[in-house]
């Protein structure tokens, strides 16, 4: 045998979501990430703990805490109805933002020290050369700092790929909105079907691997400045 | 302008910048000659400042023009292309309003055809500087800044760049300025020179001058010295030297093969002067002058001293002799002595 049906499914949300997320990352943590690599202002020590915090806090801790903000009741949730979107928890959308805040240090500390390693010299060339911000930031600083934007895009996808509690608190476990790979897993593993489990299970060994050793080998040696955490 | 630099001083400068030509910005190392720079091209922004330049105001208590619309050339020590683009790109890149002869000439004129298609990483540090001045002309600057474009540059590449700067003035119609430690570099390319300390500019005016009256700063003991600006008015080929001539005299220098009617600057070293009360003839220099002491100034050392002397209507000497030999030769000022020139160095 290899994967059912739901096991598909399971693996197609589970990309969606990490596409999803990932994306949406870049978007919001490229300007997030240049600010913490260039600014002066007393915020950035707070800022960064608290892009860092998902790092160390337990998924279940920021899954309890988007939960209660998702539901109804909760600010998000009065937005998003407000908004007329409904509540947010138990859906494909909650999900995003939940995997978002999962995975931001994942994406902006790479972002962060890529944008910090260009150092002001190139940016003040380019200021002399007649470039105003906006093209420096777009034609300077975004090619120069192209190994963080490599690393962040892969690290966190599979940082997404990988989670677990997150998915569990605020996603529950809906065939095809809510359960990812990991949850399957958890899924089959419960109801003692060993021999199904083992294939995702299996997969994901090998998916990580890969990830990492295209992180560690192919990006050059030592020079992806992803893999030093904090700043 | 004034601008806090780093707790230590404060940049406390009010200068006019001659509107074409080098102007060497001298001093030691934390003077302030870089943050002078910086807050010259909008890097820095001062606390306060007025900055005007050919009629257009750049900084005062109302304006600040940013960099980018400065139409400034910097040149940074280091590096002062973008990493990621090749020569090529680097010198097209922004505003260059120049068209493709004046491309083809400026590439010429620093010998860069050959470097075009290279990173910045695959040239050599001189190699960069030549590229990053060619994109500094290409977009025709109305101020140029040179942040010690030789530090990095072993000797040889600093005498073949020194040779481009010195050129400059007859390719920019703009005020040029020069940030340096060395005052080598000052008598080889300075017009006008600024010394800085503590923030503060302590002597400015044209370089000849200043050398005179001692006032910009020398790199060791026995190296202060005269520049004197001459013209070649005539060749001795059998010796293979040269006559120059400078506002009162001439001199015989070795042939620097330049046709007469050229161009010359010389300087001469304190050290390289002696003085003697003889007019004979009978030694090996080639060039004795009569000169009238001006003043004698006494070293720290107690040793030494500079003698000032005037040769004609204004042209300054200066020597360097023991104390014992000026008492000796009875010098004091308005004596009438024999300069005796061991060395000139020719610097362009």
């Amino acid at each position: 045998m290899s994967f059912s049906a739901e096991d598909w499914q399971a693996i197609w949300l589970t990309l969606r979501l990490a596409t999803s997320a990932t994306l949406l990352l870049l978007l919001a943590g490229t300007p997030l990430a240049w600010w913490l690599a260039r600014t002066r202002s007393a915020l950035r020590g707070p800022v960064a703990a608290l892009v860092a915090l998902p790092l160390v806090l337990p998924p279940t801790v920021l899954g309890f805490y988007l939960l209660l903000a998702l539901a109804p009741a909760g600010p998000i949730g009065e937005l998003t109805a407000a908004l007329g979107l409904g509540s947010l928890a138990f859906t494909f959308e909650g999900l995003v933002l939940g995997s978002m805040l999962y995975s931001l240090p994942f994406v902006v500390q790479p972002l962060q020290n890529a944008f910090h390693a260009i150092g002001e010299r190139p940016l003040e060339v380019a200021a002399s050369f007649g470039a105003g911000p906006w093209r420096r930031f777009c034609s300077v600083a975004l090619p120069l700092a192209r190994p963080g934007f490599v690393s962040g895009s892969i690290l966190g996808f599979a940082h997404t790929v990988g989670e677990f509690g997150v998915v569990l608190m605020i996603g529950g476990n809906i065939p095809g909105e809510t359960r990812v790979v990991s949850v399957q897993i958890y899924e089959q593993v419960e109801a003692l079907r060993f021999s199904e489990a083992h294939w995702l299970a299996g997969a994901m060994v090998v998916f990580s691997f890969l990830v990492l050793l295209v992180v560690y080998g192919a990006l050059g040696r030592g020079a992806i400045p992803g893999m030093r955490f904090g700043s | 302008m004034s601008q806090p630099g780093g707790g230590r001083f404060e940049l406390d400068i009010e200068v006019a910048i001659p509107p074409r030509g080098i102007t060497c910005v001298s001093g030691a190392s934390g003077a302030g000659k870089t943050t002078l720079l910086r807050c010259l091209a909008g890097l820095e922004r001062p606390r306060s400042a007025r900055i005007e330049v050919d009629g257009a105001i750049w900084h005062d208590a109302s304006r600040f023009v940013p960099t980018h619309r400065r139409r400034i050339g910097y040149v940074f020590q280091d590096s002062s292309l973008l990493p990621h683009l090749s020569a090529r790109q680097n010198l097209g890149y922004g505003r260059v309003p120049s068209d493709a002869a004046e491309l083809a000439k400026t590439v010429k004129l620093l010998g860069i055809e050959a470097l075009l298609e290279k990173l910045p990483r695959q040239l050599s540090g001189g190699e960069r500087q030549r590229v990053a001045l060619a994109r500094a002309l290409l977009g025709r600057p109305r101020l140029l800044l040179l942040d010690e474009p030789l530090s990095a540059l072993d000797i040889a590449r600093k005498h073949e760049l020194l040779r481009h700067l010195r050129g400059l003035p007859e390719q920019l119609d703009c005020p040029i300025v020069h940030v340096t430690h060395s005052p080598e570099e000052v008598a080889r390319l300075a017009d006008h020179v600024l010394v800085l300390e503590q923030g503060k500019c302590v002597a400015q005016g044209p370089v000849a001058e200043l050398a005179a009256t001692r006032r910009f700063p020398v790199d060791s003991a026995g190296a202060e010295g005269v520049v004197l600006e001459a013209t070649i008015v005539g060749h001795d080929r059998h010796w293979r030297l040269a006559e120059a001539e400078y506002a009162d005299g001439r001199m015989l220098i070795a042939d620097p093969g330049v046709a007469t009617g050229g161009a010359v600057r010389l300087r001469i070293l304190a050290r390289d002067v002696s003085l003697s009360h003889s007019a004979a003839a009978h030694s090996s220099i080639l060039n004795r002058i009569a000169t009238t002491v001006q003043r004698i100034e006494e070293l720290a050392d107690g040793a030494m001293c500079v003698v000032h002397l005037r040769i004609g209507a204004g042209t300054v000497l200066l020597a360097r002799i023991s104390r014992k030999s000026a008492h000796t030769l009875e010098l004091a000022p308005g004596s009438r002595v024999h300069a005796e020139i061991k060395s000139v160095a020719i610097l362009q």
